[in-house]
Formats: structure tokens, sequence, C-alpha cells
């Protein structure tokens, strides 16, 4: 009480625990996708505009280094979207306990890098 | 009356619900979208037939409408926690702000041109 708000925090003073690191890659991956909605909506606009559009996207995706950058945008919205799920079951109570949020963060980990590295192979 | 500093005008119950909303939003279309990857072909015919359907389209508008809102809460939280002058803060919502606007024109362009 009485303190002045907002607080703001020196991020180099704090060494994060697991819910923490998984916590600040989901604003990460969270702020990544936002600077790559026009990318992402050029893509979709050329892919539905003509079958000579979708054929130049699908001709970009054939590309090696555009395959591992797109991994890297799926890696980003798997985990933000597993985060979010994460964070919707702590809002109904699940998972608030120490133990309990250590072990979800682990999980988010597991299954985001997991489906990424399926989607990967699926792509390649 | 307990008195005590707060920070801004009550908006932050509807922030935390609106986030919620969009995100559960974003969710269900991403499972239907994954099951379209994973059960049809990928062709320009099947792809843009896919789009062509107004249900689809519609989904498709409320789920890049849910991106759009939910990019503006989070990108706003960041700011506030990072950019400590007010100036620059403010700035940066604005050129948000108006991005996100001219993003949300350019998706009902991108479906409403679906033939």
């Amino acid at each position: 009480m009485g303190r002045s708000r907002p607080v703001y925090l020196n991020l180099f003073k704090i060494r994060l625990p697991l819910p923490g690191v998984v916590s600040i890659m989901h604003r990460a991956s969270g702020a990544l996708l936002f600077l790559l909605l026009p990318v992402l909506l050029f893509v979709l606009q050329l892919s539905l505009a003509s079958e000579q559009g979708f054929a130049e996207v699908q001709g970009w995706f054939r590309l090696p280094l555009v395959k591992l950058l797109l991994i890297g945008v799926i890696w980003g919205y798997l985990h933000h979207f597993c985060m979010g799920l994460r964070y919707l079951a702590l809002d109904l109570d699940i998972g608030v306990d120490l133990p309990q949020a250590r072990f979800s963060s682990w999980l988010v980990l597991a299954v985001s890098i997991g489906a990424t590295i399926l989607t990967g192979a699926w792509l390649w | 009356m307990v008195k005590r500093i707060v920070s801004g005008a009550h908006y932050g119950l509807k922030d935390w619900l609106i986030q919620r909303v969009t995100a559960v939003v974003m969710a269900f279309y991403s499972l239907f979208l994954i099951g379209f990857f994973l059960t049809q072909p990928l062709t320009y015919a099947s792809w843009n037939s896919l789009f062509y359907s107004l249900p689809v389209r519609l989904a498709s508008l409320l789920f890049l409408f849910s991106v759009l809102i939910h990019a503006w809460v989070g990108m706003r939280d960041i700011f506030m926690d990072y950019i400590h002058p007010t100036f620059i803060r403010l700035t940066l919502h604005v050129a948000v702000i108006l991005a996100l606007m001219a993003y949300a024109a350019w998706a009902v362009q991108i479906l409403w041109s679906v033939q």
C-alpha cells in the first residue's frame, strides 16, 4: 500500500525459476508473433489470391532456410498455445501449488518442443 | 475507507477476461485448422474452397480479430513493464493500435476476396 505504481523491475538482477522461464518465453513468443503478423497476413493473402500465388508460397516453403524459420515460428506458436492453456488452468485453480506449477512448466516445454519436432519432421 | 494509489481506470478485470475469451476462440480455431491440415490434402483447390465457405470465413475473421485484440492487450502489458519513458511508451501504444486497425481491414479484404 502506498507504493507508487506501476512498479518497474530490474530484469538483470532476477534469476528466474522454471515457471518464470516459461513465462518470459510466453511473452517473447507473443511479441514475436505480433511482429510477424504482417508477414503471416501477406502469406495468407498470396496463398488465397490465385493458383500462381499458392504455388509461389509453396515454393518458398520448400526452401530449407524458410522451413527452419517456419519451424521456429511454429515452436513460438505452440509454446504460446500450451502456456495459454496452462494459464487458463491456473485461473481455474488447477496446478497452483509450487510442485504442480513446476511440473506443468516442464510439461509445457516438453509438449511444445515435442509437437514442434513432429511438425518439423512432417514438413521436411 | 481504505486509501490507496491505483494505476489506471479499472480496465484490469475487463482486459483479463478479454485476453482469456480471445485465447479460447484462437485455441478452438487452431484445432480446427490443424484438423484440416491432418485430414485434407493441401492443394490450392482445397485451401481456396475451405476459405470460400461462409462459416469458415466468419470463423477465420473471428480468429483474426481475436488475435488482434489479444495482441493489443499483450503488447500493451509488455510496454507497460519495460518501456519507462512515458512519451516513448505512448508512442508505441499508438503505433500498435494503428497497425492492428490496418491489419483488421486487411484481414477483411483477404477473406472477402476469396473466389
